[in-house]
């Protein structure tokens, strides 16, 4: 699905990635963690075509598909989604009134008619329903005076509606409370499929006893210093990070 | 790639006015100059009576010891009143009774508008009265309402039929010396649009208006009087257009709105004058003086979407007279390229328990200038009195401004008044956010722009609203239409 190749990138001038490469097939859950500053989020945001990052070596492919000339909307018609650690909001924008032109703008570049009003309709309250979102949410300004579960939820939810192929959660369990992280995590593993992946970003261990991955991967100074399975993951919270840091 | 800032920027730069067409019609026009006899002229042309001829003459003399004002936050060269064309009227003026009998190319030109006369006719159910180069060409529906007893019809029709109505009201909220603008458009008004609804009846249907200035070198100067007697309600929308000159044309209406006790007015404007090209060449100057009264219980509600002009200068305001009257203002004013728009509402509070509510709403592109002026006025008879405001500012770029002067003035002490007000500035997060939703940038910044107009689009009845949206889109877009 994604294949990265010794990706290097900067911002503002700042080398940040040194060298990365990740393989992410269809199924396949992959966890990125690494210390503060690693350039873990740097990394979701080259993936998703940030204009502030400047990729300076290396190929990034979406299903074979070059991302370098992609605009950041046109990689989203592609199929890759970011749930974002800081959703903006967007004052007197509601949230189905934003998920409806995200969705119709998509299906537009694809050359389809938007979306029936009844079948909009009829997939709000289903992906709503999966994520426990009272329907008065879906008519309040779009993360405006949102708390930081509700912001995480209404990405999810997005992604739900979207169906992306390729989904990076960035940071998702941060400012999440234990129920509320439970409720995000059991409807993002429902949106698990054999035609779909993720890469899951987090600082923790917690977020992936209940978002199960294929794979661990640490990044650590802009490079992955090991990969493993879940297991890498647990060793890491007996660890530290410092015993990544001694390692390398 | 993605967007930055700077090529948001360049894009809106390219962006065109879609109205921008001239319509070759055979037109009948005055020699450039303003004098006594000129005034006399216009007046003759109407076959005014003799009344109207000298309430013109008395404005013309207010005018003439008149200066221009200059306190607005806005910079222009001041327009040569001398090289004017004061008259400009379509040769072939009849009267007509189907749109047959209309003029081609002035149905095409309603045409590229999109307000083709028929279509409004059976689909909309609007009542439209279209003033182009000052005179009233067109008015339908005029039958459906006359069984309601309410008349709608040209100024000059209603100085010819009904001048007692007239006589009565114009001037009474306006004053033909309240100031430089308002004083020339009442010497000189070519035509405009004249509404009267009965005691105790409520308008059916929303009555329309459309201005569009044609003919090069001539001012609008049109005159709008609407008068709600008692217990009546009407909703009246006016919209503007004007093809792409290179020269300013000149603007200067008067609307008198007279909302009888327990009467109701609501009046919204779509302006949408040529705001002149991207480097600021051309366009409107839009000054434009409104104002309505309310007697005991009644209320006057003023919405307005501004997108257009190089200048605009206005203020449409509400005299609360009346105990219980309710004034509204709901403002969207957006400038582009090198527009400067001074504009904003007076609330003036004479009675007791008297409301009045001001949403204005502003936004900046380009280098342009953006400026809320406001003044809320309690007068120390008027207990109670009651006022919110809130005036909301949207930057994109750091080359254009927004300004915000309110005036407050309590003379009485159980006065309420609140004013709120933000400035905040579109963000590349915002718009990398909903390019990430797959939403490209122009779209991106469109629904930023209308999520921000929200509170005042809901004012705009639906059709309204619907236009009203898409010229925010327009006015933004880089990509014609």
């Amino acid at each position: 699905m994604l294949t990265i190749e010794n990706l290097h990138a900067q911002v503002e001038g700042k080398q940040i990635l040194k060298g990365i490469d990740l393989d992410v097939k269809a199924g396949e859950v992959h966890a990125i963690m690494g210390p503060n500053g690693s350039g873990k989020s740097t990394l979701s945001s080259v993936i998703a075509g940030h204009q502030d990052y400047k990729v300076n070596q290396g190929t990034m492919l979406l299903e074979g598909e070059d991302l370098a000339d992609l605009a950041p909307e046109e990689r989203a018609h592609k199929g890759i989604f970011l749930s974002f650690q800081y959703p903006v909001e967007i004052p007197g924008v509601s949230v189905t009134n934003f998920i409806k032109t995200a969705i119709n703008a998509t299906r537009k570049a694809k050359g389809l008619e938007d979306m029936p009003a009844n079948v909009m309709l009829k997939k709000i309250r289903e992906k709503s329903a999966l994520l426990e979102i009272d329907s008065r949410f879906l008519s309040r300004s779009l993360n405006e005076g949102f708390s930081g579960g509700e912001k995480k939820r209404n990405e999810i939810f997005q992604l739900a509606m979207l169906e992306p192929k390729l989904s990076i959660l960035d940071e998702t369990d941060s400012g999440l409370d234990i129920d509320a992280l439970k409720i995000v995590a059991n409807g993002v593993n429902k949106l698990r499929s054999k035609d779909n992946a993720m890469i899951v970003i987090t600082h923790y261990q917690r977020l992936l006893e209940y978002i199960v991955p294929d794979f661990v991967h640490v990044l650590f100074d802009g490079k992955i210093v090991k990969s493993g399975t879940k297991d890498l993951a647990v060793e890491l919270e007996e660890k530290g990070y410092d015993w990544i840091k001694e390692m390398v | 790639m993605a967007y930055t800032e700077e090529e948001l920027k360049k894009e809106l730069e390219t962006k065109e006015y879609e109205y921008g067409f001239y319509t070759d019609i055979d037109s009948e026009t005055f020699p450039v100059g303003l004098n006594e006899e000129v005034v006399r002229r216009i007046s003759q042309k109407k076959q005014e009576p003799q009344w109207m001829t000298e309430w013109r003459l008395k404005a013309y003399k207010a005018w003439k010891k008149m200066e221009e004002p200059e306190w607005a936050n806005v910079h222009y060269n001041k327009p040569d009143y001398q090289a004017i064309s004061y008259y400009s009227a379509p040769k072939k003026k009849d009267q007509y009774k189907s749109l047959d009998e209309v003029d081609p190319e002035l149905l095409k030109t309603f045409e590229k508008l999109g307000i083709s006369l028929d279509e409004q006719k059976k689909l909309a159910g609007v009542a439209v009265d279209i003033v182009m180069d000052s005179v009233s060409v067109a008015t339908t529906f005029k039958e459906t309402l006359a069984e309601k007893g309410i008349i709608f019809c040209s100024i000059s029709e209603a100085i010819q039929e009904h001048p007692d109505l007239v006589q009565k009201y114009i001037g009474t909220v306006i004053p033909i010396q309240d100031n430089y603008f308002a004083a020339l458009n009442s010497a000189v008004f070519s035509d405009g649009s004249f509404c009267y609804i009965p005691k105790g009846v409520r308008c059916p249907m929303e009555l329309s208006t459309y201005f569009r200035i044609n003919q090069a070198g001539t001012g609008q100067f049109e005159r709008t009087l609407v008068i709600a007697d008692e217990s009546s309600y009407v909703s009246y929308l006016e919209g503007c257009t004007a093809p792409s000159r290179d020269e300013n044309q000149l603007h200067a209406a008067v609307v008198e709105l007279i909302a009888l006790d327990d009467a109701e007015i609501k009046y919204s404007t779509v302006q949408n004058w040529f705001p002149g090209d991207k480097n600021g060449k051309g366009g409107v100057y839009n000054f434009v003086t409104k104002r309505g009264i309310c007697h005991t219980n009644a209320k006057i509600s003023w919405t307005q979407v501004e997108t257009g002009s190089a200048v605009t200068w206005k203020y449409p305001s509400c005299i609360l007279k009346g105990d219980h009257s309710i004034g509204e203002f709901y403002s969207i004013a957006l400038t582009n390229n090198h527009q400067q728009a001074d504009t904003g509402t007076k609330m003036i509070h004479l009675g007791k328990n008297t409301k009045s509510t001001i949403i204005s709403k502003g936004i900046s592109a380009g280098k342009s200038q953006n400026s809320y002026r406001g003044l809320v006025q309690v007068h120390p008879k008027s207990t109670n009195a009651r006022n919110f405001s809130q005036c909301d500012s949207l930057l994109m770029g750091n080359q254009c401004g927004a300004h915000t002067f309110p005036y407050i003035e309590a003379r009485n002490n159980t006065a309420q008044i609140e004013h709120e007000a933000t400035t905040s500035k579109i963000g590349e997060d915002q718009i990398f956010y909903c390019n990430q939703r797959g939403i490209d940038p122009e779209k991106a910044i469109a629904l930023v722009v209308n999520g921000f107009s929200k509170e005042v689009l809901n004012k705009l009845p639906m059709e309204f609203a619907v236009e009203a949206q898409k010229l925010l889109e327009i006015s933004l877009e880089g990509s014609v239409g």
